[in-house]
């Protein structure tokens, strides 16, 4: 290891320049200047900073992180300060370089806005230095973090990454709040959107004391919770459900709109679980079923011309989740000697052909072409309409649960355990006397069924369709969900869909980036922790397995994936 | 034991040879209308198939990318069509300063040279670039898990471009030069399509022989044989692969450009999604990991593609059956993957790396 003092100057070069990069890459495809209009902290902090700092302060964390005890503090802190200052580099050179040419001829994101936001405002000349100056302050910041005692650094990290967190979801705070506590109260925390400086100071001081009791508390809590008798159990459950039952009334039509979509991912998302976490069969075409639930309900009651029968929203529900079944029931016969790659291109090709198909104009006197079929009618029971977002979550949620209570079921069967073999390794489950073709085609079929579910609410929910909606971003979407939430995992479906379509709606800035993270985080998720974040646990002994340290190390993927 | 036999697999295989045969029976009947029909002349159908040997090898292109990956690897990178697409995006904007400067119509040669340099070597970076960051530290991992990281590395791609370049389509410059038609044989046949097409030929011969006579090519062929006794032969695997993929981002980059000589319009971020999956096909079609299977399976699908929605769909009474052209690709792959997985060439694809 390094002897005291030394300074290896290769490698601080090669993270402070990496970091730089990463901050250059989020300025000129326009993140930086877009989150930049998402504040955090009024008028101290706002996304876009954030986003910019954080290279530079991961860089200073990572320059000291393999050094050992003999290193002193000041030499750590000097470490920090050139890694720093060699982030700033490559933001410099964009500066210096929008200045001497447009660069926006070619590079539509680098605009005068963006460079601005870059020099703090300052000018040119001022703004180098700033930039330097700021760059060495985030390295130190990141070795002063990796200096800080083990129990402080976590406390701390937890504190600021609630507040942050608060501070990005103010909007939803403030509206779930203003019903509680009155505008006066919004007006008194936050502004312009963002939490006021003393309330974010308020609400890391709260999260640090509340991690410190918790940390004293955990296991008390834990063994309590693990000794509650079934009465208690069946109590806590009720209680939970009836929060969700009155959840759409306390966050408004927004809210549950958002609610609704989550839903409809979390529908598709256990579905797709099935193919995918649990069978270990990539299906990119996902988005097939879906679109064939859509379409049955859609024409089956539609009240437009191209409806048939007109029939009722509940007789029409078993039939569109039939017909999904179908479509996965015939998919799953080609594609049975098939495995891994050729799999997902051949589950991808069937869902651009069905998604063709729809927009065609040889099809479109059945089924609408691109202009879809409209007049859906919304479900009822009795004289009771699902009309708006709120009425509908209820509907959702019943299908949710449905999904749940089945794929719980699945998993711990004797059909599951087949399906896992299988994904394990399809030679030896076959010759375990596991039938593999069954075990396929009924994997394929079930998962095919909530998708078919999902689409059937989204048509009525929609009250019209058009092919657009059934695009490949959607089973990548879902795909997305599961393997971030953790492939198998139940629990991992749901967290899933929550980080990956409820965040997003949440913060519009993100739209427009939505598919960008999407795409990283599949990367670093596969890379850092390819057990997901709520883990099965059957995956998690076999992924993590002898990799433990490693999975430990990288504390800061999450940091990372916010820096891409 | 023969009952068994039957029982188990005899209901999958009748739905598949029924589904074999039905598709035949399409096939013949589509083709025969339309030939009895007499709608179009023959020097049409020869129009249709130049237009598709010129797109096809646009395919076999990039579809060598993903045959020389595969051969070495055993998978696929997903992401190739993001390759070809960074290329052909980044060299249009070279394009429009060589039009405007009058550089392009001067000396065309030369211009569309050097735009096949920069497309290539944009490819070559992110190719590169993309094996070390998502692909090298999976390497040994179950298959599932580097197949999803590069369909994360696809999109993040996309909408990195997307960023840089914004979301707008872009078109090449029209080549002065490759307008027109030239008379053969009792058919005016587009001078770009043959010029298209014997770029690219030009290109494969290249590779051809890289990848059979010196010894870059025989060290790739050595790992892609057996990756630890090529190691022990004093072979760096790493740089072969490297090398492999860099191979393969260059001829996707090149292609980028033809491609934009030959279809100028619609270079925007999502424009390497389609003819990825199209090479994709091809590289199966003419069996993976196979070279020669590669061209070959990008000619054909090209060629088949261009007339079968004319040949087959029309027959079969279909109306507007060149919006279905994309289907047909996706269908071509499906069958191909169902009753020949090893593609017509390809013998080396066992059941296990299927």
């Amino acid at each position: 290891m390094a002897k005291t003092g030394r300074i290896d100057w290769r490698q601080l070069i090669r993270y402070g320049l990496l970091a730089g990069v990463a901050a250059l890459y989020v300025s000129v495809i326009g993140m930086v200047e877009v989150f930049s209009q998402r504040s955090l902290i009024t008028g101290v902090l706002t996304l876009g900073q954030l986003l910019l700092f954080s290279a530079p302060v991961l860089a200073g964390y990572l320059a000291v992180y393999k050094d050992d005890e003999s290193q002193t503090a000041a030499f750590s802190l000097l470490k920090g300060v050139i890694t720093g200052l060699f982030s700033s580099l490559p933001l410099i050179a964009l500066v210096l370089l929008a200045n001497a040419v447009n660069l926006r001829a070619m590079f539509v994101n680098v605009s005068p806005a963006l460079i601005d936001i870059l020099v703090f405002g300052q000018g040119t000349a001022v703004g180098v230095l700033l930039l330097l100056l700021s760059g060495a302050i985030w390295g130190t910041l990141g070795v002063i973090i990796h200096l800080l005692p083990d129990k402080t650094r976590h406390v701390v990290l937890v504190g600021l990454s609630w507040t942050l967190g608060a501070g990005m979801l103010s909007e939803l705070l403030i509206q779930v709040f203003r019903p509680l506590f009155g505008s006066g109260f919004i007006r008194f925390v936050f502004q312009g959107g963002a939490l006021k400086l003393w309330a974010s100071i308020v609400v890391f001081i709260l999260v640090t004391l509340l991690d410190w009791y918790w940390s004293k508390r955990r296991e008390e809590v834990k063994t309590k919770m693990a000794n509650l008798n079934p009465t208690q159990r069946r109590a806590g459950m009720g209680v939970g459900l009836l929060i969700l039952l009155i959840l759409p009334w306390i966050l408004g039509t927004y809210l549950s709109e958002v609610l609704d979509n989550v839903g409809l991912f979390i529908l598709m998302g256990l579905g797709l679980n099935i193919a995918v976490g649990l069978a270990g069969l990539l299906d990119l075409g996902y988005v097939a079923t879906f679109a064939i639930g859509a379409y049955v309900m859609g024409l089956f009651t539609s009240t437009s011309s191209l409806g048939v029968g007109e029939l009722n929203f509940w007789i029409v529900l078993p039939i569109s989740i039939l017909a999904a079944m179908t479509a996965g029931f015939l998919l799953a016969l080609p594609v049975l000697h098939m495995r891994g790659d050729y799999l997902a291109i051949t589950t991808l090709g069937f869902g651009e052909i069905i998604r063709i198909l729809a927009l065609s104009d040889w099809l479109s006197p059945i089924i609408g072409g691109a202009q879809g079929i409209l007049a859906i009618p919304k479900p009822q029971i009795g004289s009771f309409v699902f009309r708006g977002p709120q009425e509908i979550y209820y509907l959702i949620l019943a299908g949710c649960i449905l999904a749940i209570f089945v794929s719980s079921r699945l998993n711990n069967s004797r059909t599951g355990r087949q399906w896992m073999a299988m994904r394990e390794d399809e030679d030896v489950a076959a010759a375990m006397g596991i039938d593999t073709t069954k075990s396929k085609v009924l994997a394929f079929t079930l998962s095919a069924a909530s998708g078919g579910l999902a689409g059937a609410i989204f048509a009525s929910k929609l009250g019209t369709i058009f092919p657009h909606s059934f695009n490949l971003l959607i089973s990548i979407n879902v795909l997305s969900l599961i393997i971030v939430g953790g492939m198998g995992s139940l629990p991992g479906v749901v967290v899933g869909a929550f980080a990956l379509v409820a965040l997003p709606e949440l913060l519009r800035e993100f739209a427009e980036y939505r598919l960008l993270l999407y795409g990283a985080l599949l990367i670093v998720m596969m890379l850092a922790r390819p057990e997901g974040l709520w883990p099965s646990a059957v995956r998690r002994r076999e992924l993590k397995g002898t990799e433990e340290e490693e999975i430990e190390g990288g504390e800061g993927a999450p940091v990372a994936v916010t820096a891409d | 034991m023969r009952e068994k036999f039957f029982e188990r697999f005899s209901w999958v295989s009748l739905v598949l040879n029924s589904f074999r045969i039905i598709v035949i029976i399409l096939i013949v009947v589509g083709a025969f209308n339309t030939l009895q029909g007499g709608k179009y002349t023959t020097s049409q159908w020869v129009s249709l198939s130049v237009s598709g040997l010129a797109q096809g090898s646009i395919y076999a292109l990039i579809a060598l990318g993903y045959t020389l990956v595969y051969g070495i690897l055993l998978m696929i990178n997903f992401a190739h069509g993001e390759v070809f697409m960074a290329g052909a995006f980044t060299a249009v904007f070279v394009a429009e300063a060589f039009k405007e400067s009058g550089f392009l119509d001067s000396s065309p040669l030369l211009a569309v040279t050097i735009l096949i340099l920069v497309a290539a070597v944009v490819s070559t970076v992110v190719a590169v670039i993309l094996e070390r960051v998502a692909y090298r530290p999976l390497r040994g991992a179950p298959r599932l898990v580097p197949l999803i990281t590069a369909i994360g590395a696809s999109f993040f791609l996309q909408y990195t471009f997307r960023g840089l370049y914004g979301s707008g389509f872009k078109s090449y410059p029209e080549v002065a030069a490759v307008q027109g038609t030239w008379h053969i044989a009792g058919n005016d046949i587009p001078i770009v399509q043959i010029v298209v097409f014997v770029a690219a030929i030009l290109l494969m011969v290249a590779l051809y022989w890289l990848v059979e006579r010196t010894k870059v090519g025989k060290a790739m062929r050595a790992v892609s044989e057996n990756k630890e006794v090529a190691a022990l032969m004093g072979i760096d695997i790493d740089q072969i692969i490297v090398m492999t993929f860099a191979i393969g981002g260059a001829l996707a980059g090149a292609a980028g450009v033809i491609n934009g000589l030959y279809r100028p319009q619609g270079v925007s971020f999502t424009m390497g999604f389609f003819p990825g999956i199209k090479a994709f096909t091809a590289a199966v079609l003419g069996g993976i990991g196979n070279i020669p299977g590669a061209m070959l399976g990008g000619l054909f699908l090209g060629v088949f593609e261009s007339i079968g929605p004319n040949l087959i769909l029309e027959g079969l009474g279909i109306p507007a059956a060149n919006q279905l052209k994309d289907a047909i690709a996706f269908t071509m792959l499906v069958l191909v993957l169902i009753f020949r997985p090893q593609g017509i060439l390809g013998e080396r694809l066992t059941e296990k790396k299927a």
